[in-house]
C-alpha cells in the first residue's frame, strides 16, 4: 500500500503540487430486503479504488480510478495536477491550509460480532420473522424489512508524511409496516424510518429486537388509518428522538458546515443563515437548554473515526453552548478563514469523491432533570411526534417543515389518542429558542442516518445524532390542505 | 480519456456468464457499467472543486431455480470475476425461493440511439470546462453579481448479457451546466441546461440569464402565504414530473396500492400530456434498461387521463405482460421508474402564460421538495432563485421565498396554460423535457426571511 501512496504523492509533487494526499479505499457492503414476506433481494458488493487530491498554484484538482495499477496511479496523479492547473485559471483566493500535525496510526470501529461473519441464513431468518410479525397483523397492506452492513477500509497518505489506516463498520436494520385504504396511506417504522443505524457489529441488530417490536408498530399503522387528521394551529410539541435527530440534522448540522457558509454549496443545497458575523456576535441559536456538539469520538456514532479524510484527528467541537452559537464544522481550508484550526469534519463518500465538510455526530446534549417520559408527564396539552416521514428546509436553513408518521395527543401529562398525517413548521432559531425541556441521560440515545446527501457530484454520508427528546412551545402544526 | 465502448464490456460479461454457469446457475444476468465522469464546480466566482472519476462495476444476478443472489464488484480481472460468481452463487444457495419469480427477460430488438452519444462530450477536458466556468463568471462580473455552479460531463458505458440470449451494449454521454447568481442586495437567479453534446451548452447565455434574474430579484419584499395562481418555469416543472414518476408512474407503486394511477382516471387538465421515451433525442436517450430490455415509449398521462405505468420484467409478469424496458439494476426493491420523461408543449409563450394571471406568482424553481402524503402526491418545498409577484398580467417585482404544501395532482388539474418552448433538464430520475406551466391555484403555507 505504501508503495502505491508514495508513487501517487511523488507523481503529484513532480507535476508541481505543493500539497497532495491520496486515499485508497475498499468498501464492502451487504444488504437484505424482504417485502411482505418475500425475500426481495440479497446482495453483496465491493468497490475499491483510489483518489488523489492536489494543490497546484493555490487551486484544487482531484482525480480517481478503480484500477489500482502502477500506470493508472501515474495517470490519475498527473490528471489531478492537470485539473488543478485548469482550476487555477479561475481562482481569486489561493487555498491556504491550516498546519495540523501530521497524522499516523490505525483506527477500527469497536465491534463485538462481525456482521460479515454472521451467516446469511441467520440474518435472513431473523429478518423474515420480523417481517412476518408485521405482515401478519390484520389490515397491513405491505411491509418492508431491511438490513445492511458496510465496512470501509481506507488508507490515507499525504505529502506532509501523514499515513493512517482505518477500518470502519456500520450496520442498520428496520421494519416498516404500511396500510393503504383508498387515498390514505399510513406507515409505522421500527426503530426508525429507514431503520436504526450505528457504527457497530451485528450485536446492534440483535439488540434492536425487530421481532419483538414489529407487531406493535404494525398495529399502530392500522390504527392510524382511522385516526383523526392532525389539527392545525399553534401547539406544544414533544419530539421523540426518532424525529428530533432529523430536526438537529437539518437545522443545526447542515447550517454549521463552514464550506456551506462560505458559499461552496450555493448552487446545489444552498447556503446558511449562520454567517460568520453571528459567530462573532454570540448569536442566540436556541434557549439556554440547547447545547449541541459535533463529536467524532462518540461511541456507536456513524460519524466516529480516528482521523477525517484530510488527516485531522476525530474530536468534539461545540456548535451551540447553552443556546449560544459558538462553532462550526470545519476543514483545513475553511478554519483558518475564521482564525481557527480544523475541527476534523472532512469526509468523502468512497475513493471516487473528494472530502467535503460533513457532519460527524451532531449531538443534542442531555440536561439533568427530566427523562422524556417525565417531560410528557409535565405537559398539560400538546402533541408527541415520532418517526420522520418527510423533511424540507429552505436554502439558508431557516424555514423548515417536517411530517412524522404519528402524533399522540398529550393531555394532563398522558399520551392519548393518535392523529394521522402530523406536520409542523417553523423558523430554525425561533423554534430552538422555544425549547423549554430537554431529556436527561436516561433518554439519551445514539441514532443516525446513512442517507445524508451533499455535494456535486453527489455524495451520501453516514452521520450520527445522539439525542434525548425535547419539548417546544407555540409551534405551528397541521400545515396545508388535506 | 474517452471511455471504453459499451460493446467492449460484452466479452467481459460473457466471461462472468461462463463462471456463473460453472457455479451451477440455471439463469444468470451480467450488467457491466463504466463511468468516466468529470465535474468542475465554481463558487464566489472562482473554481473551488474540480474532479474526475474513472469507474467500472460488474453486477451479477445469479439464479438457481427460483433462488436469486446478487453480487457486485469493481474488480475486472479473472480472479475477481470468478470470485464474484462464487459470491453470488453462495447467496443464491442460502436464500429462499421466490415463488413468483418470472425469469430473466428474453432478448428484445434494440434500436441504437446514435444521438445519445457525443464524441465532443466524451473528449471533454478540464480546460474546456474551466473555460465555460470563466464564461459564466464573466457574465456575472458584468452584472455585478457573484457566480456559483457546476459543469459536468460524463460518458456512461453499459453492457447487459444474460443466459437467455440478451446481448445489449450502449454508450451515452451527458453534460449539464447549472448556475446560481447572487447579488449584493439579496437577489438570486438560476439557469441550467442539459445536453448530450457538451459543446451546445451556452455558458455565456446561461450566465447572463442567472445574472439578470439575480439583479431583478434584489430587495425582494415579503408577501403573505396563501393561494396564488402561478407560472412555473421549466426548472420548477421538472419537480412535478420527478415526483409523479417517483410516486406514481411505476408498476410496483400500483401493485402495492400506493400510486394515484388508475388507468382511465382523469388527474390533470386536458393540457397535460406526459410520456416516457428513451429514444427521443430531445431528452437524454437510453436504448435499453438495466435488464437489457429495449425501452418502449410509454404514455403516462394523455389529456390529463392516466394511460399507463412503466414495467420491469418482474412487475410485468405479475400483470401478465412484458417489460416496457424500465428495470433498474438488481436487486431492486424499488421497482421500475420512468427515466426519460417528456411533457407535451403547448401553444403559448412564457409572456402569454404570465399575461393570463390577474394576481399571482412567477416561480423560477423549487428547492428541497419532499412528499408529505405520497398517494395524494402532497409535496412540500420552497421557492428559490427568483419568485415574482404578477398583477394584471405583468411582473410587478420580486418577493421573498415561500413554502408550499400542495398536491401535485391538484396542480395538474389546475393547469390552464403550457408554453410552446421546452427545455431539456436533469431531474433526479434522469433527463426530462418540460415546458413552463400556468397553474390556476397553488397553496403556499409559509414564508422565509429571504
Amino acid at each position: 500500500m505504501r508503495e502505491m501512496t508514495d508513487r501517487a504523492l511523488d507523481t503529484a509533487a513532480q507535476g508541481g503540487a505543493t500539497y497532495a494526499d491520496v486515499r485508497i479505499v475498499r468498501r464492502t457492503e451487504e444488504s437484505i430486503s424482504i417485502k411482505s414476506g418475500r425475500l426481495e433481494g440479497v446482495s453483496s458488493g465491493e468497490t475499491e479504488g483510489f483518489g488523489v487530491r492536489v494543490l497546484v498554484d493555490g487551486a484544487w484538482g482531484f482525480a480517481s480510478s478503480h484500477l489500482l495499477e502502477t500506470a493508472e496511479i501515474d495517470r490519475v496523479a498527473a490528471e489531478a495536477v492537470r485539473i488543478a492547473r485548469a482550476s487555477a485559471t479561475a481562482l481569486r483566493r489561493a487555498v491556504n491550509l491550516d498546519d495540523r500535525p501530521s497524522a499516523h496510526g490505525t483506527y477500527e470501529t469497536p465491534i463485538t460480532e462481525d456482521p460479515f461473519a454472521v451467516s446469511l441464513e441467520t440474518k435472513i431468518d431473523e429478518l423474515t420473522a420480523a417481517d412476518a410479525a408485521a405482515f401478519g397483523v390484520k389490515g397491513i397492506t405491505f411491509t418492508e424489512t431491511s438490513y445492511a452492513a458496510q465496512r470501509e477500509h481506507k488508507v490515507f497518505a499525504a505529502s506532509d508524511g501523514s499515513y493512517t489506516d482505518q477500518t470502519i463498520t456500520h450496520v442498520g436494520a428496520g421494519v416498516e409496516a404500511n396500510t393503504v385504504e383508498g387515498d390514505e396511506h399510513q406507515r409505522r417504522s421500527y426503530p426508525d424510518a429507514g431503520g436504526g443505524w450505528q457504527a457497530a457489529g451485528y450485536e446492534f441488530v440483535r439488540g434492536l429486537d425487530l421481532v419483538g417490536h414489529a407487531g406493535a408498530y404494525a398495529e399502530e399503522a392500522v390504527a392510524l388509518l382511522s385516526a383523526p387528521q392532525c389539527p392545525s394551529g399553534k401547539a406544544t410539541i414533544i419530539l421523540d428522538p426518532s424525529q428530533l435527530y432529523l430536526q438537529i440534522h437539518e437545522s443545526c448540522g447542515h447550517p454549521t458546515e463552514l464550506d456551506r457558509v462560505f458559499g461552496t454549496e450555493a448552487s446545489y443545497a444552498g447556503t446558511s443563515f449562520l454567517t460568520t458575523d453571528k459567530l462573532d456576535s454570540h448569536f442566540r441559536y436556541g434557549s439556554d437548554l440547547v447545547t449541541i456538539v459535533a463529536d467524532a469520538t462518540a461511541p456507536g456514532g456513524m460519524g466516529t473515526f480516528g482521523w477525517d479524510d484530510e488527516g485531522v484527528a476525530g474530536q468534539a467541537v461545540p456548535l451551540v453552548q447553552d443556546g449560544i452559537f459558538v462553532g462550526y464544522l470545519s476543514s483545513r481550508e475553511t478554519a483558518p478563514r475564521i482564525e481557527r484550526r480544523s475541527g476534523g469534519a472532512m469526509r468523502a463518500d468512497g475513493w471516487n469523491r473528494i472530502p467535503l465538510i460533513r457532519m460527524t455526530n451532531i449531538n443534542l446534549l442531555p440536561r439533568p432533570g427530566m427523562s422524556l417520559a417525565e417531560i410528557v408527564e409535565d405537559t398539560d396539552d400538546g402533541l408527541y411526534l415520532a418517526s420522520n416521514r418527510s423533511w424540507s428546509i429552505d436554502d439558508r436553513r431557516l424555514n423548515f417543515q417536517f411530517a412524522t408518521e404519528v402524533a399522540y395527543e398529550v393531555k394532563g401529562g398522558k399520551k392519548g389518542r393518535l392523529f394521522k398525517n402530523p406536520t409542523y413548521t417553523g423558523i430554525t432559531y425561533e423554534f430552538w429558542r422555544s425549547c423549554d425541556a430537554v431529556g436527561d441521560e436516561r433518554s439519551y440515545v445514539m441514532l443516525g442516518t446513512p442517507n445524508c446527501g451533499k455535494g456535486e457530484p453527489g455524495q451520501v454520508g453516514h452521520v450520527g445524532h445522539a439525542v434525548p427528546g425535547a419539548r417546544f412551545r407555540n409551534v405551528q402544526i397541521g400545515v396545508g390542505k388535506w | 480519456m474517452v471511455a471504453r465502448r459499451g460493446a467492449e464490456w460484452l466479452p467481459l460479461a460473457e466471461k462472468v456468464l461462463a463462471h456463473a454457469k460453472a457455479e451451477g446457475a440455471s439463469e444468470a444476468e451480467v450488467l457491466v457499467s463504466g463511468d468516466d465522469a468529470q465535474l468542475t464546480r465554481f463558487a464566489n466566482s472562482e473554481i473551488h472543486q474540480n474532479v474526475a472519476e474513472t469507474n467500472a462495476q460488474v453486477n451479477l444476478r445469479f439464479v438457481s431455480g427460483k433462488r436469486i443472489g446478487v453480487a457486485s464488484s469493481g474488480r475486472l480481472d479473472d480472479d475477481g470475476l470468478r470470485r464474484l460468481a462464487e459470491q453470488a452463487a453462495a447467496i443464491a444457495r442460502n436464500v429462499e425461493e421466490l415463488p413468483d419469480w418470472a425469469g430473466l427477460p428474453e432478448p428484445t430488438p434494440i434500436t441504437d440511439v446514435p444521438a445519445g452519444f457525443s464524441d465532443a462530450t466524451a473528449a471533454a477536458t478540464p480546460e474546456m470546462r474551466a473555460e465555460a466556468a470563466r464564461d459564466v463568471i464573466a457574465a456575472a462580473d458584468e452584472a455585478g453579481v457573484t457566480a456559483y455552479g457546476s459543469f459536468a460531463t460524463s460518458t456512461e458505458s453499459l453492457a447487459v448479457a444474460n443466459s437467455r440470449g440478451v446481448r445489449a451494449a450502449q454508450e451515452r454521454t451527458s453534460s449539464q451546466l447549472i448556475t446560481v447568481s447572487m447579488g449584493p442586495d439579496g437577489g438570486t437567479g438560476y439557469a441550467e441546461q442539459a445536453a448530450i453534446d457538451a459543446t451546445v451548452i451556452d455558458a455565456i447565455k446561461l450566465g447572463r440569464e442567472a445574472a439578470e434574474k439575480a439583479r431583478s430579484t434584489a430587495n425582494a419584499r415579503a408577501i403573505e402565504p396563501g393561494d396564488y395562481a402561478v407560472v412555473l418555469e421549466e426548472y420548477a416543472v421538472v419537480d412535478l414530473l420527478d415526483m409523479l414518476g417517483y410516486l406514481g408512474f411505476s408498476a410496483l407503486a400500483v401493485q402495492e396500492e400506493r400510486s394515484f394511477v388508475e388507468i382511465g382516471r382523469k388527474v390533470g387538465s386536458d393540457l397535460v400530456t406526459i410520456w416516457d421515451d428513451g429514444s427521443d433525442p430531445a431528452g437524454l436517450p437510453m436504448a435499453f434498461d438495466y435488464e437489457g430490455v429495449a425501452k418502449q415509449r410509454v404514455p403516462l398521462l394523455d389529456g390529463g387521463v392516466c394511460q399507463g405505468v412503466v414495467y420491469d420484467t418482474q412487475t410485468g409478469a405479475r400483470d401478465h405482460r412484458t417489460s416496457t424496458g424500465h428495470g433498474l439494476p438488481a436487486p431492486n426493491p424499488y421497482g421500475p421508474f420512468p427515466l426519460n420523461m417528456l411533457m407535451a408543449a403547448g401553444s403559448v409563450s412564457r409572456d402569454e402564460l404570465i399575461g393570463g394571471i390577474e394576481r399571482g406568482l412567477l416561480v423560477t424553481r423549487f428547492h428541497y421538495t419532499n412528499p408529505v402524503h405520497p398517494k395524494l402526491v402532497i409535496i412540500t418545498g420552497m421557492t428559490r432563485d427568483g419568485t415574482f409577484l404578477v398583477e394584471d398580467g405583468r411582473i410587478v417585482g420580486p418577493v421573498r421565498n415561500l413554502r408550499f404544501t400542495q398536491s401535485y395532482l391538484k396542480a395538474l388539474e389546475g393547469v390552464s396554460g403550457v408554453s410552446r418552448e421546452r427545455k431539456c433538464l436533469r431531474g433526479f430520475l434522469g433527463g426530462v423535457v418540460v415546458p413552463a406551466l400556468r397553474v390556476d391555484s397553488f397553496t403556499f403555507t409559509g414564508a422565509t426571511e429571504h
